[in-house]
């Protein structure tokens, strides 16, 4: 595969349709049954609801927006608009009505295509916002029977007026087709808003398909790849993995049921490509290990005995390194007792590769699975280039980098240590946002990442600290780059979230989320008793497991001469857990530092005082919107900091 | 969605001077109220008001030695529980009766077993006519599995399910027999906020996709007085008020004797 610009999504679509006509190109899950499409099949269903579009009057350069979970027949919307020359621009799901209209008015969505009465009914509230939505087509008619507005049709009828109009019209979806070249808008995809409203940032055919196609040839996929969509629709990785890059290669692409079946789909499917971002690999774990804690002694010694020499041997062998014949017997038979079984059980026993990426992953958690032989990755990347920034090449995986550059791709760091890219995926702009533009893109094409970070000298791999902006300095002079603690206390198991604190401050403090999972069942081994997060997070016992993973993490800082003058000098657990539905955290889950930050105000004044116990009343909203009070006394433990003088650096690793 | 598109039809239920007793406890005294073809009824009142008694001699549990019960225009003293079922009125319990130990699958096929023609015979060599059955059951199950969205836990078995599951998994076996008249024995009590929503967002999708006749028992008068279309009121087996949920929250017997106590 050579880069071939000035492809489309439907051209592919229709080359598909030549090459493997009958070779399954989608798959759902609907009454329990798996449903399956061909590419033929899929490019008809497509041509009918283009036809559909067209004849509710969308054409060249209009947006339809597409809100819902990952369903064939919305990814089929965003084909079907592209066929039209027109610009799909998917939103989250789960965004409440307010967010929705901003950005359906920002990016002047002329229809709308929603998975079902919940997206409706969003839709419905905020119409007076968004009067330049003309049509709503829905995919699921439950509940909606009685919804009389004339402007809401049901996707079958959209269908089945597009079949007409297609009679009718001839050749016009082809010449629409035709008309369209690689320097078109393919797609607009809204950032998250860590700051500010949500940006759209708009991405023309060659941005997206080079780039799908430098991954498929750097890592070798096939049309034979099969990947499981469960990512939101509106991220730019579900974009790639699921909707690019199989209309690149051919691969075959499975939804899953619904949002919570998703753990039995991915046994089901068994993908051989694979995307998570750390949280889903670290909740797997947890669930591995809390299980086995469960399961008899014979299965718990067996597992533990495999594992421990798969933790010797598994990623050697992963390498292709060499290792003793008996270990690799050994190895082979841990194949067939444990790892074999435990990989068919999570549903990753065809991995052929998997990525991580977004937030940094724990050591232990790589380790975990590939050790197992799971080929899993990590990746850096953006909205603003499709994805595809740095990527580890295989046999050179480490926990703290993000490999090397991916084909095609530039990159450089600039004097304050924030990293600078040049790629073919560089965003065309942000949607009538020329001011943001041009303070991301450099006039010679370099965009500013706002991470910041070095190469190592030692591999050549990227590490990336944090974002540049929040790379601060305490009033001692020290480097404080909270991201990069907060991820050490996070690799902890117990330790759900962590916000830390310390820009132009004497020394850092922390706000802990403790994982209600990890930490109820050991309290449970423990005869701990407690009624909920609230309960649990405030008993002292939870106090005293903590303050062992916030110590171990002051020691490791403590190493570093450049950040060891950052250990974390007291900390709070949190009386309730951080929220998106209170605007604590983005919609991908990410923290908002200085939301946080306002929020807990006098937490942080306790922090960074005497006192021991704090009172707190916090509104919390309620997924219904309603809002109730909060109140809790909150402690304030200290923690152990360490010289960063009388430690070697050998004594631990 | 405006409620009032709804079909409400003839009554299809009436029930005149229902009195029970228990010996010398009398449970129901003389209670008189009917339930129109498609509407939300609601029964309310204090414990110990005889709300699950009033719907036990719906479902013919338990037979009043007064009074008379009109089901779809046939009068008769009292209800059989067996023929109750057959005729299309299905229920659920204020205390969970699942088969704990069966996946909810398994738990919302039993709901079935009435529309099962086969014999035990047939069944058990699992051929022709009994597997083409079984396929039509199934496919049956599926979709309420998809209206309950209880995708996930289609093979969890049910006693390891949380309560609210629990409680959803007997709707759904309720709904199996595909019922025209469904009692709904308090199927919100020990639900948290967000789990009330769900159920009462079932409530009314059932009514309205299925055109269920739906008689409730709930505490919650939000709940209450959201859902339904009239309410009946029971205080120590007496009927304190019967109407739209408007007229009995303003009556002032009903006040007094219930409402203005706490909520």
């Amino acid at each position: 595969m050579s880069n071939k610009p000035h492809d489309t999504f439907p051209r592919l679509l229709a080359s598909h349709v030549k090459l493997r006509p009958n070779h399954t190109a989608m798959r759902e899950k609907d009454l329990g049954i798996w449903q399956s499409w061909t590419w033929s099949q899929v490019s008809k269903e497509v041509q009918t609801l283009a036809g559909g579009l067209a004849s509710l009057g969308l054409k060249r350069g209009e947006k339809l927006a597409i809100i819902g979970d990952n369903r064939p027949r919305l990814y089929w919307g965003m084909v079907a608009a592209q066929t039209l020359g027109a610009i799909p621009v998917p939103l989250y799901q789960d965004s409440v009505a307010d967010e929705m209209a901003y950005i359906l008015d920002n990016a002047d969505a002329k229809i709308a295509l929603v998975e079902d009465q919940e997206q409706v009914d969003k839709l419905l509230e905020i119409r007076d916002r968004c009067p330049q939505i003309e049509h709503i087509i829905f995919d699921d008619p439950r509940g909606l029977r009685h919804y009389d507005q004339p402007f809401l049709h049901n996707f079958e009828d959209i269908q089945r007026q597009g079949q007409e109009y297609n009679q009718q019209h001839g050749d016009y979806l082809n010449n629409e087709m035709a008309q369209s070249d690689g320097n078109e808008i393919a797609i607009m995809l809204y950032t998250s808003g860590t700051t500010g409203q949500p940006k759209g940032v708009v991405l023309t055919n060659d941005n997206v398909i080079i780039t799908a196609r430098n991954g498929i040839v750097r890592e070798g996929l096939t049309a034979d790849e099969d990947v499981l969509a469960y990512l939101p629709m509106a991220w730019v990785g579900d974009n790639l993995f699921s909707y690019a890059q199989s209309l690149v290669a051919g691969f075959c692409v499975s939804c899953p049921e619904n949002g919570s079946t998703v753990t039995n789909d991915l046994r089901e499917i068994g993908p051989t490509y694979y995307f998570a971002p750390p949280r889903v690999y670290e909740n797997i774990l947890t669930q591995v290990m809390i299980r086995m804690e469960d399961a008899g002694k014979l299965k718990r010694s067996m597992f533990h005995y495999f594992m421990e020499h798969a933790r010797k041997n598994g990623v050697k062998i992963l390498n292709g390194e060499k290792v003793s014949v008996t270990d690799l017997l050994l190895y082979k038979l841990g194949s067939f007792l444990v790892y074999g079984p435990l990989k068919d059980t999570l549903g990753l026993g065809r991995i052929k590769l998997a990525y991580t990426a977004g937030e940094a992953i724990g050591p232990e958690i790589f380790e975990f699975y590939r050790s197992l032989g799971i080929n899993i990755k990590q990746l850096y990347g953006q909205t603003e280039c499709m994805v595809f920034l740095c990527v580890q090449p295989d046999g050179e995986v480490f926990a703290d980098t993000v490999g090397t550059p991916a084909i095609d791709v530039e990159i450089k760091i600039d004097d304050n240590g924030e990293i600078l890219y040049r790629s073919p995926g560089v965003f065309h702009s942000y949607y009538k946002n020329p001011e943001s533009t041009a303070s991301t893109k450099t006039p010679d094409g370099w965009v500013l990442t706002g991470d910041a970070g070095f190469f190592d000298e030692q591999n050549g791999h990227l590490k990336i600290i944090d974002r540049a902006k929040d790379v601060g300095k305490l009033n001692n002079g020290t480097m404080f780059a909270p991201k990069y603690i907060e991820n050490k206390l996070k690799f902890y198991s117990f330790i759900k979230e962590a916000v830390l604190f310390g820009n132009e401050r004497d020394h850092s403090c922390a706000f802990i989320n403790i994982d209600l999972e990890a930490v109820g069942n050991w309290a449970e081994r423990r005869n701990l008793a407690y009624s909920g997060y609230i309960d649990l997070a405030a008993q002292s016992e939870v106090y005293g497991l903590i303050k062992e993973c916030v110590n171990k993490v002051n020691k490791d800082l403590s190493k570093d001469s450049r950040l060891g003058g950052s250990q974390i000098h007291r900390f709070i657990i949190l009386h309730k857990e951080l929220d998106a539905d209170d605007g604590e955290l983005t919609r991908t889950r990410k923290v908002k530092r200085n939301f946080v930050g306002d929020r807990y105000k006098v937490l942080i004044d306790a922090l960074y005082s005497n006192l021991d116990e704090c009172h707190v009343k916090t509104q919390v909203t309620f997924e219904d919107g309603r809002t109730g009070l909060l109140e809790a006394d909150v402690k304030v433990s200290n923690a152990e900091v360490y010289s960063i003088d009388n430690l070697t650096a050998a004594s631990e690793v | 969605m405006d409620m009032n598109e709804r079909k409400i039809g003839d009554v299809i239920l009436a029930l005149d001077n229902i009195s029970l007793s228990f010996g010398a406890m009398k449970v129901l005294d003389d209670i008189s109220f009917d339930v129109r073809q498609g509407e939300i009824r609601s029964i309310i009142g204090p414990n110990g008001a005889g709300k699950s008694s009033m719907l036990n001699v719906i479902n013919g549990f338990y037979h009043p030695q007064e009074g008379s019960i009109t089901f779809r225009g046939e009068k008769r003293k009292e209800m059989d529980v067996h023929k109750a079922a057959a005729s299309g009125i299905a229920r659920t319990f204020q205390n969970i009766a699942l088969f704990k130990g069966m996946s909810t699958l398994d738990n919302i096929m039993t709901g079935r077993n009435l529309k099962m023609k086969c014999n035990i015979f047939q069944q058990a060599w699992y051929w022709g006519k009994a597997q083409k059955e079984e396929i039509e059951h199934r496919q049956k199950v599926e979709e309420i599995i998809d209206f309950l969205e209880i995708q996930n836990i289609r093979k969890t078995p049910v006693g390891r399910l949380p309560y609210g599951f629990q409680k959803r998994v007997e709707l759904g076996r309720a709904l199996a027999a595909e019922p025209d008249i469904l009692l709904l024995d308090e199927p919100m009590a020990g639900m948290n906020v967000e789990e009330k929503e769900d159920m009462s967002r079932f409530i009314l999708d059932i009514n309205d996709e299925f055109g269920t006749t739906i008689i409730l028992i709930e505490h919650d008068m939000g709940v209450v007085m959201d859902l339904s279309d009239r309410v009946v009121v029971l205080d120590y087996g007496l009927q304190l008020a019967d109407g739209p949920p408007d007229e009995v929250r303003s009556n002032q017997t009903v006040i007094d004797a219930y409402l203005g106590v706490s909520h």
